[in-house]
């Protein structure tokens, strides 16, 4: 007469207790570093605009301790500039030089000892002339250039001017020149593809845009850089060699394999008999496509726009490379421009820790990361949403 | 008068509002097989699941009434739920081997409980698959994957498998609704077999297998218990008019 | 009949065996046929991309050679639309092929001629003109394996949290499911931002404050103790400290020195008390954590890696039938036993695929290292964690934009992309043949 024993939660229970409080705890972690880096790139944007007591404080410093050449120290900077990995391979510094900015900066007049030491470890905050901004700079105009308002951004210069509308602008206008290349090119590869190509084609099609997917953007940009600009230059007679154009054509490269995996995908998932169906009644494939699939498909042609323009819009390597780096608005499409990506990426490494222009940076990744963040909701969004809602009645 | 192994007073189960099982009280006997027989959504499944808690995973369940195993009340805080486990083993409507060896896979059960002797595992799977009938067909390939074998041979490694943890009842879902009717007539004669040895619970949509396999029979109707007795006198001389509504194929 | 019905069986094995033979061989059929694509295109396109009379011309052929191939229609309207049609998004895939086997050839070609074993294995000189880019890749390899040592063990582990753990539909999850899926749009020069912003301005800094503390903890109780210059009157010019120093022949000595040799040049004989000894002397202190190191590139690259991880192996995890969970706990066995010997190993495909395209995105994204850890020419290899290192996309960059000579380094560009580039190949190749084993992983032949 068997019985089923009692017991108690033994050992075992522990071991299971302590490793699931475990998973929890690295999974919590990995969740809160994603969900703060929507946090703290907000939060650092605010250097931008804090006044500390000690820079005014350090700018009567400076003026007392005639300290000039020490706006150009930034965190990361030793007296030897040797040492500085991001300069060329080794240069020699000229011991002449260095014992002059040394001495002119510690030229003294009678002082505290105490005081002068810790004056001197305001280094690590910013030194410069740099007043904080306010948020309307950021968008007014602030220069006069041939008696018109413009705006601009020069932030390295004795009156550093900070609007990022020239960057907003960039952006917008080579993703828009690179997604209307690459949308058009897209759509019709995967109609092809889904319409037209045998099931054979199918398979390699697929793959080879698979391959162009897996391209490095470096690579994109090197490419577009070397090769196709000179062809450029000489087919469209263009000024400039890197210009907005160039800048959407590597774009284009990078959008075409996003939009064209979704778009066909979402081609792929409608229903054969409705097609069919179509068919039956006399209608050619091209009116098929045209009047049923794509209406079918279009939540995901609409998410396909959405996140192949927000690809684009945030993408670096390519514009760093390819669009000439001039930070101007005009609607000329061989002109250069200058990204918010482009600027972050070249200026960031050479910006002093927490000074103004972090602090403005941190906001055009702010502005960027917001805009980028919007479209991919909005076209998840529109996806869930339209999509099921269309094939609810299958 | 058989001695009771499950006994389950007014036990009533409901997922969130809806209730799937309402007021049942039925005694199993030990060594015996019981069929429980309804249509299909009526609450069969969840009746068996019951038993062997694996209901606990779904969090929308609310459970009233009584389950008790040998006289312990399965619901109550101090049992231990792996033990529960192994000594109600359960055989899935579609055959589940893991995507692992034919050894692995009986070895599985015996394994997760602290059995690391290789010798020790191979003389419990060895035995578990002969008391499952298949020792002869699969002892030259162990080692094999469990999905290359036939519907029927993988429904008796799940068996095999159940029976390596050395349980006192096996909960049969709908075990043959899966396969051809050669293997339904293999599974049967081992489901003759094993009630030898084990207490069986077995759900079947299929009245003739009831009739031909079990000792008692349940009739559930939507979640409720119209009748339980001998199989012998359900199937002949039913009590109530809907059971035999059920089994003439008036209805169902 | 049982006999019959055993001999059937396995003769059906064995054309399933014939057949799943030709299946595993397809991806290298595939692979070779590409192959001789790319060769004989290759030429061919380089020559039309180059002339753009040729271009027209090799569209007017192509358009030709449809229409030809195309049955006559009855409709004229039918004819004109469907033909075009055709012809129209036939050309846009014909473009995207041509483009990217224009691409993969220029590219191979020219690069490859470059290549030679000296290459990859010897340090760049003359400012990057000529020689090798070895330190590139080891750079890269270092950085690519912090970061899977960091990225893919998380994002397994929160996967299985969100998929086993956390309750379904809850407002957490949610919340889960949607900021993952969100940040893998997020452009990856944010991530460099953040990396710079919390890695190295705060924890990074926070790292080197508790060991400058520490440090000069030890020179204040060395300060003060019978033999050091501050001992008698708390006062010593900045020759007695160097003398002092140098006869203690610590490991940091040397760099005090150095910094003590700025005061000299102002009075060497002029006195100053402890307390600014100290203070000037923390103010010289080079970070070593909070500035640009490799731990924190990885680590970047990690996080920008990690929806990436998790989204496949959740995806891996949700592919495998609930009946084998089911199964498993019917046999008694506890939660985490199912999760280690059940859903991890029929998930491994997903972590594998997952973890492989993290790495090749790794291996090709510079956005994120921009300011987080790379450097355009180190003439050492990367030592400890907190060194800078080289990387190869990085490199590909420099030279591309900043190099002085930009003829001269034009051969090593089209050298160190041939390299990335094999790489990123190798990666997403292995990616795609793991995955296409996972589709028969759970199908049942019976």
């Amino acid at each position: 007469m068997k019985k089923i024993q009692i017991r108690l939660k033994n050992r075992n229970s522990l071991i299971e207790f302590i490793a699931e409080r475990f998973i929890q705890i690295i999974a919590l972690t990995s969740l809160a570093f994603i969900l703060g880096i929507f946090y703290f790139v907000f939060q650092e944007s605010f250097w931008a605009f804090k006044q500390i007591n000690e820079k005014t404080r350090k700018e009567d410093t400076r003026k007392y301790y005639k300290i000039s050449d020490e706006s150009n120290m930034n965190d990361y900077s030793t007296e030897d500039d040797e040492l500085r990995p991001e300069k060329y391979p080794p240069e020699k510094t000229n011991n002449n030089e260095y014992l002059n900015t040394k001495s002119d900066s510690l030229k003294l007049k009678p002082f505290n000892t105490l005081e002068e030491a810790k004056n001197i470890s305001l280094h690590r905050y910013s030194m410069g002339q740099e007043k904080p901004i306010k948020f309307d700079d950021l968008f007014k105009p602030n220069d006069v250039i041939e008696g018109e308002q413009v705006f601009i951004w020069q932030p390295i210069s004795t009156e550093p001017k900070y609007n990022i509308l020239p960057l907003i602008f960039g952006s917008f206008k080579v993703s828009a020149i690179g997604i209307l290349i690459a949308f058009p090119i897209s759509i019709m590869a995967a109609l092809f593809t889904i319409a037209f190509a045998p099931k054979w084609l199918r398979e390699i099609i697929k793959p080879i845009v698979e391959i162009l997917a897996g391209f490095p953007t470096v690579v994109i940009g090197f490419f577009c850089l070397t090769v196709l600009s000179g062809y450029f230059e000489e087919l469209f007679n263009t000024q400039l060699r890197l210009n907005a154009f160039l800048g959407g054509v590597g774009l284009s490269i990078v959008i075409i394999p996003i939009v064209y995996t979704l778009i066909e995908d979402s081609l792929y998932i409608v229903p054969k008999h409705l097609s069919e169906a179509s068919l039956a009644l006399g209608a050619n494939k091209w009116q098929t496509a045209y009047k049923v699939l794509l209406p079918a498909a279009s939540p995901g042609v609409f998410a396909a726009f959405l996140l192949g323009f927000g690809r684009a819009f945030g993408e670096t390597m390519i514009a760093l490379m390819i669009t000439g780096n001039a930070a101007v608005i005009t609607l000329n499409l061989f002109d250069s421009v200058r990204t918010m990506a482009a600027t972050i990426g070249s200026e960031m490494a050479e910006v002093e820790y927490r000074s103004i222009h972090y602090g403005v940076l941190f906001i055009v990744g702010s502005v960027l990361f917001i805009i980028t963040f919007s479209l991919n909701a909005l076209a998840e969004f529109i996806f869930r949403k339209k999509l099921i809602k269309k094939f609810r009645g299958y | 008068m058989k001695e009771i192994k499950i006994r389950i007073e007014s036990l009533s189960v409901s997922y969130g509002t809806k209730p799937a099982i309402k007021n049942i009280s039925l005694n199993i006997a030990r060594n015996q097989v019981t069929a429980l027989i309804g249509p299909s959504g009526c609450g069969k499944t969840t009746f068996l699941k019951t038993i062997n808690r694996l209901n606990d995973f779904n969090d929308k369940i609310r459970i009233s009434g009584k389950v008790y195993i040998d006289d312990l009340d399965i619901y109550s805080k101090n049992v231990n739920i792996t033990e529960l486990r192994k000594k109600t083993g359960m055989i899935f409507q579609k055959s589940n081997p893991f995507p692992k060896s034919i050894f692995d896979n009986v070895a599985y059960g015996p394994r997760v409980n602290g059995v690391t002797n290789r010798e020790e595992l191979y003389d419990i799977v060895k035995s578990c698959l002969m008391k499952a009938a298949l020792w002869e067909e699969v002892e030259n390939n162990l080692y094999d994957s469990a999905l290359k074998l036939s519907g029927g041979q993988q429904q008796r490694v799940c068996i095999a498998r159940a029976l390596a943890v050395n349980p006192e009842i096996l909960l049969m879902d709908e075990p043959a609704s899966a396969l051809d009717p050669l293997s339904t007539a293999r599974i049967e004669e081992l489901i003759m077999e094993l009630k030898k040895n084990y207490t069986i619970v077995i759900v079947t949509h299929n009245m003739q297998q009831a009739a031909r396999v079990s000792d008692m029979t349940a009739y559930l109707y939507m979640g409720e218990l119209i009748e339980f007795d001998k199989t012998r006198k359900i199937f002949t001389n039913p009590s109530k008019k809907q059971t035999e509504d059920y089994i003439t194929g008036r209805y169902g | 009949m049982l006999w019959q019905n055993l001999f059937s069986e396995k003769n059906s094995l064995k054309n399933f065996e014939v057949i799943e033979l030709i299946n595993k061989f397809k991806i290298f059929l595939f692979v070779f046929l590409f192959l001789i694509i790319l060769i004989t295109f290759g030429g061919l396109l380089n020559l039309i991309f180059n002339n753009s009379i040729a271009l027209i011309a090799y569209i007017l052929i192509v358009s030709i050679i449809i229409v030809i191939i195309k049955k006559k229609k009855t409709n004229l309207f039918h004819v004109i639309t469907e033909n075009t049609f055709i012809i129209l998004t036939s050309l846009s895939s014909l473009v995207v092929i041509s483009f990217v086997i224009y691409i993969l050839t220029y590219i191979f070609i020219i690069g490859s001629q470059h290549i030679t074993w000296e290459f990859l294995t010897s340090n760049p000189t003359e400012g990057l003109t000529s020689g090798g880019i070895f330190p590139a890749i080891v750079g890269t390899a270092f950085l690519v394996i912090i970061m899977s040592i960091a990225g893919i063990p998380v994002g397994t582990i929160t996967a299985v949290y969100i998929t086993e753990y956390a309750k379904e539909n809850s407002l957490f999850s949610k919340i889960v499911r949607f900021s993952v899926n969100s940040l893998a749009g997020v452009p990856p020069i944010v991530f460099g931002l953040f990396g710079l912003g919390f890695f190295i301005g705060i924890v990074g800094k926070q790292i080197d404050n508790r060991e400058i503390i520490s440090k000069y903890n030890n020179i204040n109780t060395m300060f003060l103790q019978s033999d050091s210059p501050f001992y008698k009157d708390n006062q010593a010019n900045p020759r007695e400290v160097i003398s002092f120093f140098k006869s203690l022949k610590n490991d940091y000595s040397f760099e005090t020195i150095e910094a003590l040799e700025g005061l000299v040049l102002k009075g060497e004989y002029k006195n100053y008390n402890l307390e600014f000894y100290i203070e000037y002397l923390k103010e010289r202190e080079r970070p070593k954590w909070g500035q640009p190191a490799l731990i924190w590139a990885a680590l970047t690259m990690a996080l920008f890696t990690l929806p990436l991880v998790i989204i496949s192996v959740e995806e891996a995890i949700k592919a495998i039938p609930p009946e084998l969970k089911e199964a498993s706990y019917s046999l008694g066995a506890t939660k985490l036993q199912t999760i280690i010997k059940v859903v991890l190993p029929g998930a491994v495909n997903g972590i594998l695929t997952g973890g492989i395209l993290a790495v090749s995105r790794g291996a090709g994204e510079v956005a994120p290292i921009l300011f987080t850890g790379v450097a355009m020419y180190l003439p050492d290899l990367p030592d400890s964690l907190s060194s800078q290192f080289m990387e190869l996309g990085y490199h590909i960059y420099v030279l591309a934009t900043q190099s002085i000579n930009v003829e001269l380094t034009k051969p090593i560009q089209y050298a160190t992309t041939f390299v990335l580039l094999v790489l990123t190949f190798t990666l997403n190749f292995t990616a795609i043949f793991i995955r296409s084993k996972t589709r028969n992983k759970f199908n049942r032949e019976s």
